[in-house]
């Protein structure tokens, strides 16, 4: 997997750059919008992490052009601003997704890899499974082996989106993100309460459990250890 | 307030009163006295003048030169009577003696019958009685109608003139005092608002330049300094957040990133993680100040679009409907459908939040979320019934990091009401914390559309 990192500050590039390089990716790294433009407009990258503000052009710029150019690289855009308008307008210029910095890595690789996923899936499935847990997109039910697990609509939301991750860290603010639309940081941590009682409708009773937590990142649905 | 200033109208107004009515009364007496000793200086002249003619000239000469005297109007007012021992009238200008006046020499007071204008008058009289030797009475008076007219008509003229200074003095006393109190209601008004958040009000001022345009001023200042030292402070705060918050994101990276480098678990990782959790929690209490900043700057008004404040509200309830759970509490909703206002979703949603948090976390027992619509108004409710908070600290739990509890130890930052504050003064909504019989109960009112 290939990305490429446009960002001017040096000391974020490269953490970005470092961390990304341990973590198995394959990182070009540019500090200015015109030369980030240059490169991304190969088309040989799988995702574009930005910095919104950049010398030569500005980010949300450089992601029209490449757009207007036809090359759909997922990218994420990263900012100081952390207002919902920006994220708004980030998105409309074309992103996929908008990091707020300071950022946590745990939080920047769990979205680029989301992202790289979103990339590669694309087909339209009414079934999602993970080893014996299977979810009906299309009846709205769940079911463990041979046991139907009821559930309410928002455990459902949450549950769907971890399933579409299986495998992968999805961080709290993904879930509150994507399962409630809420872009702030609540001040008790409530995502854990609503894993914690999904957690006991779908795992205890059963042998293995599904739902991981990963120290200092997040959750992970996965069928082993 | 009022009753005082109205108490101490009264108390001047019946000062002025007793003032003005001694000086009316003592104008009354001095014109009267006056118009007495003119009377008895006349009269006296007069009296000393005859006995000089009667020493000179005797009787006949006395008799002659009252005739003389009475002998047609001279307009001042003379009487005059000259008898013989029994009463008979030798001369004078009264046709007899004045029934029912007593014959001893002295001062006396009669009736005169007088023909003016073809009317016979009885006018009031006075004199003195003379009694001469061998039982001749000389009577001198002077006719006082003109004088008590006079001294009546002082009269009237004191109790009206009195009358008036009492009703424009009652009048100028209430409009007066009633001025002073509207511009005391003022500065207190001001004050109350000033007290209630509004750090950017003022005292209006008139230009008059008085003592209170002068006091108005000074408490402009005041507050002015109040302002900027707030102001300051919250920069001071703002920008410890802003720029502490780049290195700790750097300080935060390295460690991640050293732990991306050796993975394996151990003593040293666990207190890597431990950094790393508490580099985040200070990052959430910086970026939780600088959304209030920024709430509070106003700079997100163009975020405001029309939504249901109902659904924005039972969205948070459902977020913390499993938070209320665990901790045993009941949450209950009392949700009319259907609210719609002008507002930023996401930032009304973190104020929700807030609020229901705080409910769980610092109240407990049942928590009850209500939005309703009257009259235009949306009101919002979150209530619990639990320890509540005492009176005077309802206005202090707004400021940043302010927390009730001595000991801090329950997690949070005191960052949540400043925010619910930052979001409700964005929307020009009102907040306030009232007494839920047990707990607390914190209302938000908005303008519905």
């Amino acid at each position: 997997m290939k990305l490429l990192v446009v960002e001017d500050d040096r000391e974020t590039a490269n953490y970005l750059v470092k961390g990304l390089t341990e973590s198995g990716y394959t990182v070009d790294q540019s500090g200015d919008g015109r030369e980030g433009l240059f490169l991304a407009s190969s088309g040989s990258y799988d995702a574009i992490i930005l910095d919104r503000m950049l010398p030569g052009m500005d980010g949300l710029a450089m992601l029209g052009a490449l757009r207007a150019a036809e090359i759909g690289t997922p990218s994420l855009i990263l900012s100081a601003l952390g207002s919902v308008d920006d994220r708004v307008r980030g998105l409309r210029a074309g992103g996929d997704d908008y990091l707020v910095k300071p950022f946590a890595f745990s939080e920047l690789l769990a979205r680029v890899e989301s992202l790289l996923r979103r990339g590669a899936a694309g087909t339209a499935t009414t079934k999602l499974r993970v080893a014996d847990l299977e979810l009906d997109l299309l009846t709205r039910s769940v079911k463990r082996g041979d046991t139907v697990i009821d559930l309410l609509p928002r455990e459902f939301q949450l549950l769907e989106y971890l399933m579409r991750n299986a495998g992968h860290v999805v961080t709290r603010t993904m879930l509150l993100e994507h399962v409630w639309d809420y872009h702030f940081d609540p001040q008790t941590n409530v995502i854990d309460v609503h894993v914690s009682r999904l957690r006991q409708k779908i795992d205890r009773n059963f042998e293995r459990p599904l739902i991981h937590t990963v120290r200092g990142a997040g959750y992970c649905l996965r069928a082993s250890d | 307030m009022r009753t005082h200033a109205f108490r101490l109208a009264s108390l001047y107004f019946g000062v002025f009163a007793v003032s003005v009515l001694g000086v009316l009364l003592f104008v009354y007496w001095m014109s009267a006295d006056f118009i007495e000793r003119q009377t008895q200086a006349t009269l006296d002249a007069e009296i000393a003048g005859l006995a000089e003619q009667y020493a000179q000239r005797g009787l006949s000469g006395l008799v002659q030169i009252v005739a003389a005297r009475s002998a047609g109007d001279r307009g001042d007012g003379m009487l005059y009577l000259v008898t013989d021992a029994d009463g008979h009238p030798l001369a004078g200008n009264i046709t007899g003696w004045p029934e029912g006046t007593p014959v001893a020499p002295g001062p006396v007071a009669f009736k005169v019958q007088m023909k003016v204008q073809g009317e016979t008058l009885k006018r009031p009289a006075q004199g003195a009685l003379i009694v001469i030797p061998d039982g001749y009475r000389l009577l001198v008076a002077r006719d006082i109608n003109d004088a008590a007219l006079y001294r009546e008509r002082i009269k009237m003229t004191l109790m009206w003139s009195g009358l008036v200074a009492l009703v424009v003095g009652l009048i100028g006393g209430t409009v007066m005092s009633r001025n002073l109190l509207r511009r005391v209601e003022q500065v207190n008004r001001t004050a109350e608002r000033v007290m209630g958040g509004n750090l950017s009000d003022r005292v209006p001022l008139r230009g008059s330049r008085d003592e209170f345009d002068q006091l108005a001023a000074n408490l402009n200042n005041m507050l002015e300094q109040i302002e900027r030292l707030m102001a300051g402070m919250r920069e001071v705060s703002d920008n410890i957040a802003h720029d502490l918050r780049t290195p700790l994101a750097r300080l935060r990276a390295r460690l991640e990133l050293s732990l991306i480098d050796s993975p394996e678990d151990g003593a040293q990782t666990e207190a890597v993680r431990d950094a790393i959790d508490e580099a985040d929690r200070l990052l959430a209490t910086f970026n939780a100040l600088l959304s209030i900043a920024e709430a509070e700057s106003g700079a997100r008004r163009s975020a405001a679009e029309p939504l249901d404040l109902a659904q924005t509200v039972c969205a948070a309830a459902d977020l913390y409907e499993p938070v209320a759970e665990e901790k045993g509490c009941a949450l209950k909703l009392d949700v009319e459908p259907g609210i719609m206002i002008r507002g930023d979703r996401h930032l009304l949603s973190q104020a929700v939040a807030n609020l229901l948090d705080n409910a769980l976390k610092y109240g407990g027992g049942e928590v009850l979320l209500s939005a309703h619509q009257q009259d235009g108004r949306a009101a919002l409710e979150v209530s619990d019934t639990g320890p509540g908070i005492p009176e005077a600290e309802r206005e202090a739990v707004f400021d940043r990091f302010v927390r009730l509890e001595p000991s801090r130890s329950t997690p949070g930052n005191g960052l949540g009401l400043s925010l619910v504050r930052a979001v409700a003064r964005l929307h020009n909504a009102t907040v306030a914390l009232e007494d839920n019989q047990p707990g607390l109960r914190v209302r938000l009112e908005f303008a519905a559309l």
